[in-house]
């Protein structure tokens, strides 16, 4: 079995990722994915490229932990999670949640609690440069609701 | 010995990324707390923030979580990741 959880600088390839959750996966009927990106526009400020710093050791075991719980949760097949460092320009992928499951329902509902907890457990921070200058992001209480929410 | 290691815009806003500290006496993170606090102005208005978060050997933590030699504690601010 491949790796579930990549922290990488490199890009990485939505066909390649589902290409792996599929392969010689014939017992899940549903995949789905997310892949978040780096937007040109953060509350109003123009933004030009973002930062992502981690706490190597920690992101990982934090990501293991939110993966066994949705696993725990629903009865899912296959998890990917990649997320990336280092600086990243607008447009570029930030971020990928995988999951395969035998029916539909499950595979998005951990998808979405699996990027709902990594934004509010994951030790990862973002530092955003814009035509303003260069600040770090402030967490959202926005984030933390969702979270909660399950 | 504990190894105390600061991250993002903490880590700026002390201009430090690791420290060592060796002190038996600092039983519990709040202990270490106000140990680190106590250094200077500038570090008694970052560990002043009550959204400041804790990690010790890579699990988040409270206040009252007891740390002992060997151990590594994180501190950093809330995370935005995603």
């Amino acid at each position: 079995m491949t790796q579930e959880i990549s922290i990488q600088t490199a890009d990485f390839s939505l066909a390649d990722e589902v290409t792996l959750l599929e392969k010689d996966n014939a017992i899940d009927g549903a995949v789905v994915t997310f892949t978040g990106r780096v937007r040109n526009n953060n509350e109003g400020k123009e933004v030009t490229s973002l930062t992502l710093e981690h706490y190597p050791g920690m992101t990982e075991k934090s990501l293991a932990k939110i993966i066994t719980e949705a696993k725990e949760r629903w009865c899912i097949g296959r998890v990917k999670v990649i997320h990336r460092v280092g600086e990243l320009f607008l447009g570029d992928q930030i971020v990928f949640v995988g999951v395969t499951s035998k029916h539909r329902q499950d595979a998005f509902a951990a998808n979405e609690f699996i990027m709902d907890y990594l934004k509010v457990q994951a030790p990862f921070w973002k530092k955003e440069a814009s035509k303003e200058g260069v600040n770090w992001l402030e967490a959202k209480t926005s984030d933390e609701n969702k979270a909660a929410k399950w | 010995m504990i190894n105390v290691v600061f991250f993002a815009a903490l880590r700026e806003q002390l201009d430090c990324s690791e420290l060592l500290i060796n002190d038996d006496n600092l039983k519990t993170v709040a202990d270490l707390k106000t140990h680190l606090a106590n250094k200077n102005d500038q570090w008694q208005h970052v560990f002043a923030n009550s959204a400041l978060l804790t990690a010790v050997n890579h699990d988040m933590v409270n206040n009252d979580h007891s740390i002992k030699s060997g151990d590594e504690v994180a501190f950093f601010p809330p995370v935005t990741g995603g």
